[in-house]
C-alpha cells in the first residue's frame, strides 16, 4: 500500500458538493485534496460544439455517465425479492468525471418550500399523525428554511440562476411563485424567455385561476459574473442540457462557476482516476484517519486526512458509509439503524399536447430548465391535503426542454413504432407538439432502503449497493391528483389531441423508465442519532470528522428538483465547519 | 564582377580566380572576426557591481520582470520559473531560451551587475558574445538604470536557483557562428540612452511611452521588421512605422496606432487597459501570440501603468488613412429573417452565430464581437484563419478567471468553407476586410496546432500530448 502525505481535508468525489466544499475550505486556509474516480473534463476540449450535441453518444450511450459494467447497483421491489443489477441507464443517471452529474443536469434550480424541511412536524400538526400511513417514515431535516435561506441564495448567485421572485421578504411579487418561502433578494438573473409551448400553458393555467411563473433555471439568461468572479455565457436555448454538457458556458456546473478559481488555488489539489473504497477509522472507530483509494494503475493508496468530506453521488455516499462501517446499517424489519435508511425517488407523469400545423411549437427552441413555465399550487403543503388523503405533491410544468430527434420526439398514441406511418407521424407532429408534466415527491417508508448486495460485486470485488424500492399508495394518489389537474390545463390549451403517461396503482417501479433521476436518502440528516446518520450540519453522529454532502441527506424526497437544496445545505454545512468545527473539532451537536 | 563572368572562356584562369576569391573572402572574414573580437563595443562596464538590494527593490524587480515579460521566453511550459529551455523559432533555426535563475553554474548566478546590465540593455552576455535579437535588447536599451538595478536585485535574490544546463541552439553552421551578430548589433541596436519623451508635462503619457518602448517591448511584434530582421522603428521618434503592425510566426500583430478600422482607433483607453488586464473587454478578446503576453505580463501590471500604456498608445496617430467602420444593418436583418444567400452566410449561421450572433455583436466579455473588430478587418487574414482552423482559448486575466474557448474547426470545415465563412465575416456588418481564398487556408492548415491549445491554464492534462 502506498501512503501519501497527509492533508487537512480529503474530499471524496468532485461534483457539485465537492467543488463547493473545496472552494469554502481552501478559503478557510486549509490544505484540501479532492479525489475523483473519473477523469478531468472541461468545457474545452471536452464539451465543445458541435460534438456536445451528439444525441447518440451522450443521450443514448451515456458518454458522460459512469460505466455500469464496472460498478452499478442492484434493484428489487420487496424484502423477499432477489435484486438484479441495473445494467442500462433509465431511471437514474450516475454522473462521472470531474463535475459529476453537475455537468449533465438540466439546471432546474428550486428551493424547497419551508414546510418540506420540517415535514413530519408540519403534517402531524396540521393533519394529525394518523394522516400518515403507518409505514411512512418521514422526518424533519433539523434545519429550517429561514436558517437555510442565505445559503440557498448564495448557491443561486454562484449559479447565476434565472428566475422571478414570488416572495421578497414576505411581500408577494407579481409573476413569481406566490407559494415559495420568503427570499431576501431577487434572482441574480431575469428569467429565460418562455418557449412558445410554455406560453400556451401559462395562458391556460391563468385562465383556470392558477399563478404560472417561469421555471427557475441555472441556465444563465444573460452574461453574468458570479461571486467567485467567474463569468458565464448566456443560454441560447439549444435544447441539449440533460445528459449533455453545455458549450455556451451557460448552464451552471462546477466547471462554469467554481473550478476556474478553485483549481488555481495553491492549497487545493485534485487527483483524478482515484476511486475511494473506504473511509479509514482509528481503533476507537470514532475518528476517521483518511481514506483508501485505488489509483489508475490499480494500486491501493492510503490518503491520511484530518477531515473527510464524502461528496460522491447519493448512492455512492451510502455505499461508502456501509463499506467503511460508519454508523449502524439500517434494518427494515426493526426500523433501527441509520445507514441506507429512507431511500426515496420521485414520481412524474407526462402529457403530450398535439396541435395542428397552424401552431408552431418549434420544440428545438428549448432548454433543460429555462423557458418553461410552472404552477406550484399543488406542491408541498400549498393546498389542503385533508380531502385528498395523501402527503406530498409536485409542480406542474408546461413547455419542452428541447426537440432532440431520438429521445424527445412525441408521437400521437396509436402511431406504429417504425415504417412509413411512423415517418409521416413524426413529420406531422415534430414542430407542433409540446408537453405538460407533473413532478411529484416520494415519501420515505420503512421498507424502502439501501444496503449491500449479498451476491453482486464491482470491478474491485466489493459488494454492490442494493436498492429495495417500489411505489406506495400515497404516491399513486398524489400522481393521480396532480395529473388530473395537469390534464385540465392541457385541455384548456385547446390542442387537437393529448396523450398521458401516468403510473397506475398496482404497477411496479420500472428502472427502464426515465422519470426524474432524483434519488435521495440513505445517509439522512436529522435531530437524533437514533433516527438519522447525520446531524443538522451533515456531520456524522458516529464519526465527527466525517461530513456527508448531497441528496443522500434528504430524509424523504421533495416535489422539486433537488440541486438547489443540495447546494444550500452544502454551503450551510461548510459554514459550520469553517466557523465552529475548525475551532473545536468534534461534534457540532451533542447527541 | 569579371572574375565571375570570365571563367567559362578561360578554364585554367578560372581555378586561379576562384582560389583568389576564396582567399580574399577568408581574409575578409578573418579580419571581420578579429574586429569583432577586438572591438566588441556595446559600452557598459562588465565589472560594475551593485550594492546589497533592499526588499523593496527585489519586489519592484519582480514587478518589472512581469512588465518586461521575461517569463514568456525564459520559463518553458511546465518548466521551472526562469530556467529557460523554451524553443523559439527563427528564420535561421530554433533558439532555446537560457536559464536566468541565479544558479551559479547553469544560470546567471555569477553575473556581476555590469554583466547583467550589458546582457539586458546591450545584448552582450558574460562571455562577450552577442545575443540573438530574440532577446529584445534594442527595446531594453531604453530601460532606466534604476529599473535595471531592481531587475538585477530580483533575479539574484528573488528567484529560486534552478540547475538546468542551457540547451544548444538548433542552428546549422555557418549561421551558428555568433560573431557576425556583433555586426548586426553594431548596425541595428541603439545606444543605451534614456528615453526621449516629449516634454508635454503629461506624466501618464511619458510613463506609457517608457513602458511601451522599453520594458514592454511592444514593437518586437507590432512594428514591421526589415529584411535584416531589425525593427524599422524603435520609438515614436522614428516615424509612423513604429507599432504600425507586424507579422511573425504566422500571426498578425495588428497596428497599435490610431487607424480607425485596423488599428486601435475604435477603442478607447479604458477598453484597451481592460483588454490588457483581463484578456478580454466588452467587445474584444486576446488571442494568438498576445495570449502569453497577457498571461505572463500585462495582467500583473498596476491599473496606473495599464492606463498609462493605453494613454500613450491612443496618442499615436494613424500610419495610414482609413475611413472608420460603420455598422451596416443589412447582414443582421437578412440573417434574422433567415435569409442566408451565400455559402458563407449559411456556414456562419451553422458554426458561428450561436456565440457571435447573427448581428455580429457577440456577448459582452464572453464571446467577442466580429462587427467592427480590427482583427477581422486587416489586409492579412492569417490570424483569423488560424483561429478558425485551430481554435483559441482566452488567457485568464487578473479579474477574469474564465477562459472562454473558440473550438477548432479544422475537422469540420474544408479549406473552401473556411475561406467562405471568413470572407463572409470580413465583409458583413460594415466590415471591410475582404475576401480570403482556399489556398491561404490550406497553407495555414498544415501548421501544427501547437500542442493542446484549447485547454484552460489549470487543466491538469495540459502537459499531456494532444489527443
Amino acid at each position: 500500500m502506498i501512503r501519501m502525505k497527509p492533508v487537512d481535508v480529503v474530499i471524496v468525489g468532485f461534483g457539485w458538493t465537492g467543488a463547493i466544499m473545496g472552494a469554502e475550505l481552501t478559503e478557510a486556509g486549509l490544505n484540501v485534496l479532492a479525489l475523483e474516480r473519473g477523469n478531468y473534463r472541461d468545457t474545452s476540449p471536452d464539451f465543445i460544439y458541435p460534438r456536445n450535441a451528439d444525441e447518440l453518444a451522450f443521450g443514448i450511450r451515456g458518454d458522460l455517465f459512469q460505466p455500469l459494467a464496472r460498478e452499478t447497483i442492484t434493484v428489487r421491489h420487496g424484502l423477499n425479492d432477489t435484486a438484479v443489477p441495473y445494467r442500462q441507464y433509465g431511471s437514474f443517471l450516475f454522473g462521472n468525471n470531474v463535475g459529476g452529474a453537475g455537468v449533465h443536469w438540466n439546471g432546474q434550480h428550486y428551493r424547497p418550500s419551508p414546510e418540506d424541511l420540517e415535514l413530519e412536524s408540519h403534517i402531524a400538526q396540521r393533519y394529525g399523525r394518523k394522516f400518515m400511513p403507518e409505514d411512512m417514515q418521514i422526518q424533519d431535516y433539523g434545519v429550517t428554511y429561514d436558517e437555510l435561506e442565505p445559503f440557498l441564495e448564495h448557491f443561486e448567485y454562484v449559479c447565476g440562476t434565472s428566475g422571478k421572485a414570488g416572495n421578497l421578504n414576505g411581500s408577494l411579487q407579481e409573476g413569481g411563485n406566490p407559494f415559495e418561502g420568503p427570499r431576501k433578494r431577487e434572482y441574480p438573473n431575469p428569467p429565460v424567455r418562455s418557449n412558445y409551448g410554455a406560453g400556451l400553458f401559462a395562458d391556460a393555467a391563468r385562465a383556470l385561476g392558477y399563478k404560472p411563473f417561469p421555471q427557475p433555471s441555472a441556465n444563465a439568461s444573460q452574461v453574468y459574473t458570479n461571486p467567485y468572479g467567474v463569468r458565464l455565457g448566456p443560454c441560447n436555448l439549444c435544447g441539449y442540457c440533460e445528459r449533455f454538457s453545455c458549450y455556451m458556458y451557460s448552464k451552471a456546473s462546477p466547471q462554469t462557476t467554481i473550478l476556474p478559481v478553485l483549481l488555481r488555488r495553491p492549497n487545493f489539489s485534485l487527483r483524478t482516476q482515484s476511486h475511494v473504497t473506504r473511509v479509514n477509522l482509528d481503533s476507537t472507530r470514532k475518528r476517521a484517519t483518511g481514506v483508501t483509494y485505488i489509483d489508475a494503475q490499480g494500486q491501493e493508496v492510503e490518503q491520511p486526512a484530518d477531515l473527510v468530506i464524502v461528496a460522491a453521488f447519493q448512492m455512492h455516499n451510502v455505499r461508502l458509509m456501509l463499506l467503511s462501517g460508519i454508523g449502524a446499517p439500517y434494518d427494515p424489519v426493526t426500523g433501527k439503524g441509520v445507514i441506507g435508511k429512507n431511500y426515496a425517488y420521485q414520481m412524474m407523469s407526462s402529457i403530450s399536447v398535439f396541435y395542428d400545423r397552424d401552431v408552431a411549437i418549434n420544440p428545438f427552441i428549448g432548454a433543460g430548465s429555462g423557458g418553461n413555465v410552472i404552477i406550484d399550487e399543488f406542491n408541498s403543503d400549498h393546498f389542503d391535503h385533508g380531502p385528498h388523503g395523501f402527503v406530498g405533491g409536485g409542480y406542474i410544468l408546461g413547455g419542452q426542454t428541447g426537440g432532440r430527434p431520438i429521445q424527445q420526439l412525441l408521437l400521437p398514441p396509436g402511431t406504429p413504432a417504425w415504417g412509413e406511418k411512423w415517418k409521416r407521424a413524426a413529420k406531422e407532429s415534430y414542430l407542433h407538439t409540446t408537453g405538460v408534466q407533473t413532478h411529484g415527491s416520494v415519501m420515505a417508508y420503512r421498507d424502502r432502503y439501501l444496503d449491500l448486495d449479498p451476491t453482486y460485486k464491482d470491478a474491485f470485488g466489493l459488494p454492490l449497493l442494493r436498492m429495495t424500492f417500489d411505489w406506495h399508495d400515497n404516491e399513486y394518489k398524489m400522481t393521480k391528483f396532480l395529473t388530473d389537474r395537469a390534464q385540465e390545463i392541457a385541455n384548456q390549451m385547446k390542442p387537437r389531441q393529448t396523450s398521458a403517461t401516468v403510473r397506475q396503482p398496482g404497477s411496479h417501479y420500472d428502472v427502464r423508465q426515465y422519470q426524474t433521476t432524483h434519488t435521495t436518502g440513505g445517509v439522512i440528516q436529522g435531530a437524533s442519532p437514533e433516527t438519522s446518520a447525520l446531524n443538522r450540519y451533515q456531520q456524522s453522529w458516529d464519526v465527527p470528522n466525517v461530513f456527508v454532502t448531497g441528496a443522500s441527506a434528504f430524509p424523504q424526497n421533495i416535489g422539486y428538483n433537488p440541486t438547489g437544496l443540495i447546494g444550500g445545505l452544502t454551503y450551510w454545512s461548510a459554514k459550520a465547519i469553517r466557523e465552529t468545527y475548525l475551532k473545536h473539532p468534534g461534534p457540532l451537536v451533542q447527541a | 564582377m569579371n572574375t565571375v563572368a570570365q571563367p567559362r572562356r578561360r578554364g585554367g584562369g578560372a581555378l586561379r580566380a576562384l582560389v583568389i576569391l576564396v582567399v580574399v573572402l577568408v581574409v575578409i572574414v578573418v579580419l571581420a572576426w578579429l574586429a569583432a573580437q577586438l572591438f566588441p563595443g556595446g559600452g557598459g562596464d562588465a565589472s560594475a557591481t551593485a550594492p546589497a538590494p533592499t526588499d523593496e527593490q527585489i519586489k519592484q524587480g519582480e514587478y518589472l520582470a512581469h512588465v518586461a515579460d521575461c517569463a514568456a521566453c525564459h520559463t518553458a511550459p511546465g518548466g521551472k520559473p526562469f530556467a529557460g529551455g523554451l524553443p523559439i523559432g527563427s528564420p535561421i533555426g530554433t533558439i532555446y531560451s537560457s536559464n536566468i535563475t541565479p544558479d551559479p553554474v547553469t544560470g546567471i548566478g555569477k553575473y556581476t551587475y555590469g554583466q547583467f546590465e550589458r546582457a539586458v540593455r546591450r545584448g552582450i552576455n558574460a562571455a562577450g558574445h552577442t545575443l540573438y535579437p530574440a532577446m529584445p535588447y534594442p527595446s531594453y536599451a531604453k530601460v532606466s538604470d534604476q529599473d535595471i538595478q531592481a531587475l538585477y536585485a530580483y533575479f539574484m535574490h528573488g528567484v529560486a536557483p534552478v540547475t538546468q544546463p542551457n540547451r544548444a541552439d538548433d542552428i546549422g553552421w555557418p549561421l551558428s557562428m555568433r560573431w557576425p551578430l556583433t555586426y548586426w548589433r553594431w548596425l541595428f541596436a541603439p545606444k543605451v540612452t534614456p528615453i526621449e519623451t516629449t516634454s508635454t508635462g503629461d506624466v501618464a503619457l511619458a510613463r506609457g511611452q517608457y513602458l511601451v518602448e522599453g520594458l514592454g517591448h511592444c514593437g518586437a511584434c507590432h512594428t514591421p521588421r526589415a529584411a535584416t530582421l531589425q525593427e524599422t522603428a524603435l520609438g515614436t521618434g522614428d516615424g509612423t512605422a513604429y507599432l504600425s503592425g507586424g507579422e511573425g510566426d504566422n500571426w498578425i500583430a495588428p497596428s497599435l496606432r490610431g487607424e480607425p478600422a485596423t488599428g486601435l482607433g475604435s477603442m478607447d483607453e479604458e477598453e484597451l487597459a481592460t483588454l490588457l488586464k483581463s484578456g478580454r473587454s466588452a467587445r474584444s478578446a486576446i488571442f494568438g501570440g498576445m495570449s502569453d503576453v497577457v498571461l505572463h505580463s500585462t495582467r500583473y501590471m498596476s491599473d496606473q501603468d495599464l492606463a498609462a500604456i493605453a494613454h500613450f498608445l491612443k496618442s499615436l496617430p494613424p500610419a495610414r488613412q482609413e475611413a472608420p467602420l460603420v455598422y451596416d444593418m443589412a447582414t443582421r436583418k437578412a440573417l434574422y429573417e433567415g435569409k442566408a444567400d451565400s455559402a458563407g452566410a449559411l456556414l456562419y449561421i451553422n458554426n458561428c452565430a450561436a456565440c457571435h450572433r447573427t448581428d455580429g455583436h457577440g456577448y459582452n466579455a464572453v464571446f467577442p464581437a466580429l462587427a467592427g473588430n480590427p482583427a477581422v478587418n486587416g489586409d492579412n487574414a492569417d490570424s483569423v484563419i488560424r483561429l478558425v482552423l485551430h481554435g483559441g482559448t482566452m488567457p485568464a486575466g487578473r479579474d477574469a478567471p474564465t477562459q472562454f474557448t473558440m473550438p477548432a474547426f479544422r475537422g469540420r470545415l474544408s479549406d473552401q468553407q473556411v475561406a467562405e465563412v471568413i470572407t463572409f465575416v470580413r465583409s458583413s456588418w460594415g466590415n471591410r476586410g475582404g475576401a480570403v481564398n482556399a489556398q491561404q487556408v490550406a497553407r495555414l492548415r498544415s501548421l501544427p496546432p501547437g500542442g493542446q491549445p484549447l485547454m484552460s491554464g489549470f487543466d491538469p492534462r495540459a502537459g499531456e500530448p494532444p489527443r
